[in-house]
């Protein structure tokens, strides 16, 4: 089995996820790149379930799917408010908290 | 003249039961009605029609008709009481070996006698070998004829509280002596609260004054009924703080707020006495305050004969200065600042007989502490005497007509003392009873003429008082008669009761606890002096001309039905006790009506000591009445026939011869001015004791306490302010105050470090959060 392939797929996903996140200043982008962060845990989590004969992997898979459904639901609603108050999604400006 | 003589009494073996009529198991009623008219009246007197003096009178109205019945029910109780009765320290004994079928009263009574015998017995050993000796006395006795009935008191109560196994209770003792007590201050009570009612009327505090009255009944009531020492002491403090208060009524005058002040302090000296001696007798009969416990132990010598003598000595103290005696009867003369209606109350019934009942009820203590049977010397019987005659010659140089009865009440106290010192505790008890009467009727009457002319002074103010006061002028004589003790009034019997029960000389001495002839002749003397002083009283007041101002006239009726209830009794009281062979009988078999007072009073139980009654002597009898009467025969001749006859022949009023004895001859001006100055003891105290506590004493205090006090604090206080500024100098404010500072200006400045990276851009604090977690990675990756 080519575990290795998989698992380093995953890390490139999960390097472009983190740049996405780190970079992007549109809201629905740095989502997206969550997005990206998440389903390269899922290919690690599937691939080690697969590797190990073991259903567990895909079981979690599947949570991590749902929870991420639930996550960009609360996130995009958060954006849509911002847009609605501010006429932006630059998460740049949104620095209210600054000490 | 026959004499018989009697083996002395066994003592029976029982003491007290807990099972008897309704009024005598709950007598505490009696003081509890008028202590509830005194917060009544405290309350709501200001809002009543009258005052509050209605209440007062109907709560000791009340009082009197309940001792009445409780006066009933102990002649029943006295001698048909056939049932369980127990004593302290044998427990439960059957009488006369009935069935009992009330198992109740049995239970409790069973536990009663537990409670009692634990205090008791330290060694139980001793206990049952005294129980065994007693029961075969008892046994002897009831083979020799069932006549000793044992006249059991009443004991109810319950225990207060315990500590450290020492039991506190409290309830009613009753017996002899407090159902006489009862009736005596209930009834002296009733009549002055309603003689009063005029006499103080339009007082401005008039509210006040029958609170005080009420509350002073009500202590008096539950000082007689106490059952133990701590009942005993408490009432007695009670009384002395209501005299205060009476005493002081008319407070804005200096000198009644001093005799008030007097009274108390004087009375202070005393109480120390008083709490002394009841410590003494608290742990020497193994720690109970209980008064029956403490009397058996005494009667069955299980207390030390030092300790009881102690305690005597130092109760003795307490009667000097509650009951008047030499020398610590100076504030009594001064409590004449009081309303009268107060003097009467405190010397009749309430306070100064407190005294005289405290030792009566402690008898088994005076009785063996001081040994009184068959000795002719003790330091009750020689204070007693002593006053007797001290406290009368003092009456003769008194102006103010309050002031002679409040001497002749010291010398009667006297009296009553020395009957108690002499053994005669029957004819103590009869004397208080019959100068109860008489007393409070020459006071009442001195007030009735003090209300008409306002002023208490014979010489200046008074005269020729019978012509406007008829009614209170012969109240006033039936008293004095009876005062001075002239057959067949009260003050006859019962005065020579005492005299015959001093046993001295020879007279009555067959059956009397002890010879004391020193006694016999100060009593005679005493005697004469009461006729004499009062006789002089009676002319300065009711013969002559008046010599005051304005109209005199009679009283109302609430002051002169008192008066004429007072000396009814004072006229007829004495028949209560005739002496055994008085018209019938002998003296060893009285018939029914003879002695039935110290029958119905005199305890015959396991708490009081057995003590013997002198056998009546005609011979004393008749020499007592001619030197009684000698005594108002001369002083008759001075003022009757010198002074009136040398008055009607100048026309003026006179009150003395002008070149009498005190004038014209330096020993009797001598003595004269010694009376005057009260025996100079009123300057022992003011001039010696309290100005050499007030002057030297004081100096070389003060100096003490400049010098080296002072110093010793003084230096101590240097040394902690130089070391508290050392600390506050360096170690507060160097170090302590650096560090905190320091620790605050650290925090501050990191602060503003720290505050720089809250830029509030999310994706910088996910920078962060990454690179945080690459770099544990790395580490992870490295180091595991």
């Amino acid at each position: 089995m080519m575990l290795n392939q998989f698992l380093l797929l995953a890390a490139a996903l999960f390097c472009i996820g983190v740049y996405g996140v780190l970079t992007r200043r549109n809201g629905v982008l740095v989502l997206m790149s969550v997005e990206l962060i998440l389903n390269a845990v899922n290919i690690n989590l599937v691939a080690f379930g697969a590797f190990q004969d073991n259903v567990m992997g895909d079981v979690f898979a599947v949570f991590v799917i749902a929870v991420a459904a639930a996550e960009v639901g609360v996130g995009l609603a958060m954006v849509l408010l911002m847009y609605r108050n501010r006429k932006s999604i630059d998460f740049s400006e949104v620095d209210m908290l600054k000490g | 003249m026959s004499f018989v003589f009697l083996a002395v009494e066994a003592v029976p073996e029982v003491s007290f039961t807990t099972d008897a009529s309704w009024i005598l198991e709950n007598v505490w009623i009696i003081p509890a009605l008028p202590a509830l008219s005194f917060l009544g009246i405290l309350f709501f007197g200001k809002r009543m029609p009258k005052g509050g003096s209605e209440l007062g009178i109907a709560a000791i109205g009340a009082a009197f008709l309940l001792a009445v019945f409780a006066n009933v029910a102990w002649l029943d109780h006295r001698d048909n009481f056939d049932g369980e009765a127990q004593s302290a320290l044998h427990g439960v004994v059957d009488t006369h070996g009935e069935d009992h079928a009330d198992e109740e009263h049995s239970e409790d009574a069973a536990v009663f006698s537990v409670a009692v015998t634990e205090n008791v017995s330290g060694e139980p050993n001793d206990v049952i070998v005294a129980a065994e000796e007693v029961e075969l006395t008892a046994a002897t006795e009831a083979a020799e004829g069932e006549e000793s009935h044992p006249a059991v008191a009443v004991l109810k109560g319950r225990e207060w509280l315990v500590n450290g196994g020492v039991s506190f209770a409290v309830g009613t003792l009753l017996d002899g002596p407090a159902v006489l007590m009862l009736f005596v201050v209930t009834l002296i009570s009733l009549l002055v609260h309603v003689y009063s009612t005029d006499y103080v009327a339009g007082d401005r505090r008039y509210t006040h004054f029958f609170a005080f009255l009420s509350l002073f009944s009500a202590s008096m009531l539950f000082f007689v009924l106490s059952r133990s020492t701590l009942q005993m002491i408490m009432a007695w403090e009670l009384v002395g703080v209501c005299s205060f208060a009476l005493i002081g009524h008319w407070w804005e005058e200096k000198a009644n707020s001093d005799a008030a002040l007097k009274a108390f302090l004087t009375n202070r000296v005393g109480d120390i006495g008083l709490l002394v001696g009841m410590t003494i007798l608290f742990f020497s009969a193994g720690g109970t305050f209980d008064i029956v416990t403490i009397n058996e132990m005494a009667v069955a010598g299980e207390i030390s004969q030092t300790a009881l003598t102690w305690a005597a000595i130092s109760l003795t103290a307490a009667v000097m200065s509650k009951s008047g005696q030499f020398i610590l009867h100076t504030w009594l003369p001064d409590a004449m600042a009081g309303p009268t209606p107060v003097s009467a109350l405190i010397h009749a019934a309430t306070m100064v007989v407190a005294g005289v009942f405290m030792v009566a009820r402690l008898y088994p203590v005076f009785y063996e502490g001081y040994s009184i049977p068959g000795s002719s010397i003790n330091g009750l019987a020689v204070i007693g005497s002593v006053t007797v005659v001290f406290g009368g010659l003092l009456a003769f140089v008194q102006n103010d007509i309050k002031k002679v009865l409040a001497y002749s009440t010291v010398s009667q106290l006297g009296y009553m003392v020395l009957a108690l010192g002499v053994g005669a505790w029957t004819a103590a008890l009869f004397h208080l009873f019959t100068h109860a009467f008489f007393k409070a009727g020459l006071f009442l009457g001195s007030g009735s003429v003090a209300h008409s002319v306002h002023s208490f002074d014979m010489k200046k103010d008074m005269g020729g008082m019978r012509k406007f006061m008829p009614t209170t002028f012969k109240t006033f004589i039936v008293c004095s008669v009876a005062l001075a003790g002239v057959f067949p009034t009260a003050g006859f019997w019962s005065k020579d009761e005492i005299l015959v029960g001093t046993g001295g000389l020879g007279v009555g001495a067959d059956k009397a606890n002890g010879s004391y002839h020193l006694m016999l002749i100060m009593g005679l003397i005493g005697a004469a002096l009461t006729g004499a002083y009062m006789t002089r009283a009676i002319y300065l007041t009711f013969f002559g001309e008046f010599r005051g101002h304005g109209h005199p006239h009679e009283s109302g009726p609430r002051i002169t039905v008192p008066l004429i209830i007072l000396s009814v009794v004072a006229l007829f009281g004495g028949l209560l006790n005739l002496p055994p062979g008085f018209l019938g009988g002998s003296a060893s078999s009285p018939t029914a009506w003879q002695e039935r007072f110290g029958h119905f009073i005199e305890p015959s139980a396991a708490y009081f000591p057995a003590i013997s009654h002198a056998v009546p002597s005609w011979w004393l009898a008749i020499v007592a009445s001619v030197v009684g009467l000698l005594g108002p025969a001369v002083a008759y001749w001075y003022y009757f026939v010198k002074v009136d006859g040398l008055a009607k022949e100048t026309g003026e009023s006179l009150t003395e011869l002008p070149n009498g004895l005190t004038t014209t001859n330096s020993l009797a001006a001598t003595g004269h001015a010694f009376l005057v100055n009260k025996y100079y003891l009123d300057h022992l105290y003011n001039d010696v004791i309290v100005a050499a506590v007030k002057g030297p004493i004081a100096k070389g205090a003060y100096w003490f306490n400049q010098n080296v006090l002072d110093k010793a604090v003084d230096t101590t206080g240097e040394t902690a302010v130089k070391s508290g500024e050392f600390i506050y100098d360096k170690i507060d404010q160097g170090l302590i105050e650096g560090a905190v500072n320091g620790s605050g200006f650290l925090s501050n400045q990191g602060g503003k470090e720290l505050r720089k990276m809250q830029t509030g851009k999310v994706q910088q604090y996910a920078a962060l959060l990454f690179a945080g977690a690459t770099i544990l990675a790395g580490i992870f990756i490295i180091f595991v």
